[in-house]
């Protein structure tokens, strides 16, 4: 069972701790960065290295390192972009926010606004701009989804093939690479974009993927938390099939799959996109455990009136055991399930903005 | 000789010294300080070396000109303070 949990939240990083031996309640053990923005964090790898990336709103995006889960902290290496060649188009080449990290094997992956993706092969004391993906001509054609630039804030590398990773650009579709970044294709074919013209609508390159997630034991299965619906590739994302069946709305940012059950995720709906806000005034997590096929409506120990807390994309995870779950919101709220989401109870209410949750 | 100082906000990140400079013109009074704490320089300048958005750079009370090329001249006896713009909440 997890019984470490990190969240990076608008003024700091928080780690909770389960109370007692095993399965008891969490608690926030220690705080890093107090005050400071921390928009993403890698929990400790099997080398202890963990990372943390701060949003320092005047001094830039800066990225920290932990050997000892948290208690000490030195400042590593951060993406840079490379010099802007004159004229060039596009967003500018400067870093604006590391919104997403992670590792696979030794490398470490770092998504960012305004859409590069870096690697690190060196504990992230250096990071290398993959420039195969950013020269793509179709880059040009990405446009921001809640910033200003593109963003990458999903990574999934593939379990079993070292080199194989998909990425979700907002906006920017979906992108995967097999052999180990040196070429790209996209991977979105099935989405739909209702915010585009209906001549567009179809597009790959500028869907907006909220969110994507593996199963880690069927690592051909994806689940999307996209702008306009949910969408699931059971071939790795060659094909993508909207599913239109959960309750209240399928409008949210945040999904979690089952590590070990490619049939099993969850949801946390808002209203629509403009009017980010649960249904109703009641939050609640919508499960399914058939593919899709049918969802449940699972609300014991959520508010069930005058709510307006919002899940952001990363503010929904699932432990190793696929039944414990966190979710936080952007109102500072963080709630824990042990039974698969069943029933919730309140970690903590008054938490600042919570942006990223993991296990680990 | 001309003094840079930094904005006591990044202490918490980094280490500020004041530097004495017989730099001509801002940029290079700057690339004293970041000889001084490379790590500096993040913090001030973005990935393309410009003023980053919400830092401000006064020269003898005075707003820098020129936040892309940092050109604007010193005098033997200026003084330099390297802010940060008030934003957020």
């Amino acid at each position: 069972m997890d019984d470490r949990a990190w969240v990076a939240t608008r003024k700091g990083l928080f780690e909770l701790r389960r109370s007692g031996a095993s399965g008891g309640k969490w608690a926030i053990a220690h705080v890093s960065f107090l005050g400071e923005p921390v928009s993403m964090l890698l929990a400790p790898q099997p080398s202890g290295r963990m990372l943390a990336a701060l949003n320092l709103g005047h001094f830039g995006a800066k990225l920290h390192a932990s050997d000892d889960g948290g208690r000490s902290w030195q400042e590593v290496g951060v993406p840079t972009y490379p010099t802007q060649p004159e004229g060039a188009e596009g967003a500018p080449w400067k870093l604006v926010l590391i919104w997403s990290l992670e590792a696979a094997g030794k490398t470490l992956w770092a998504g960012t606004l305004p859409g590069g993706l870096f690697r690190s092969d060196d504990g992230a004391a250096s990071w290398q701009l993959i420039d195969s993906l950013w020269q793509r001509p179709e880059r040009l054609e990405w446009f921001g989804g809640g910033y200003d630039v593109p963003g990458i804030h999903s990574i999934c590398p593939h379990p079993q093939r070292p080199g194989e990773v998909l990425l979700g650009i907002s906006c920017g579709g979906a992108w995967i690479t097999a052999d180990d970044g040196a070429n790209w294709a996209l991977r979105a074919k099935g989405m739909r974009a209702a915010f585009m013209p209906p001549e567009r609508a179809d597009d790959q390159n500028i869907q907006d993927p909220h969110l994507i997630v593996r199963c880690a034991a069927r690592p051909e299965v994806l689940w999307c938390q996209h702008h306009n619906g949910i969408f699931r590739s059971t071939d790795n994302g060659a094909s993508w099939h909207e599913i239109t069946s959960a309750p209240l709305s399928s409008f949210g940012f945040a999904v979690a799959v089952h590590p070990g059950d490619p049939d099993s995720a969850w949801f946390a709906p808002a209203i629509a996109d403009q009017t980010r806000v649960p249904v109703d005034g009641a939050l609640v997590v919508n499960r399914t455990r058939d593919g899709g096929r049918s969802f449940e409506t699972l609300r014991d120990g959520l508010p069930q009136r005058d709510c307006y807390d919002l899940v952001y994309r990363h503010g929904l995870v699932v432990g190793a055991d696929g039944r414990a779950l966190l979710m936080g919101s952007t109102t500072g709220q963080l709630w824990a399930s042990d039974d698969g989401g069943e029933s919730w109870t309140t970690v903590a209410a008054h938490l600042p903005p919570i942006h990223a949750l993991r296990f680990g | 000789m001309a003094r840079i100082e930094f904005t006591p906000q990044l202490r918490r990140f980094t280490e500020t010294p004041a530097i004495e400079t017989g730099a001509a013109t801002l940029r290079a009074a700057l690339e004293d300080a970041f000889a001084a704490n490379p790590r500096l320089r993040g913090y001030v300048l973005d990935d393309q070396a410009h003023l980053r958005a919400n830092v401000v750079v006064f020269i003898d009370g005075q707003r820098c000109r020129d936040r892309v090329a940092l050109d604007d001249g010193l005098r033997a006896d200026s003084r330099i303070h390297v802010m940060q713009a008030l934003s957020g909440g």
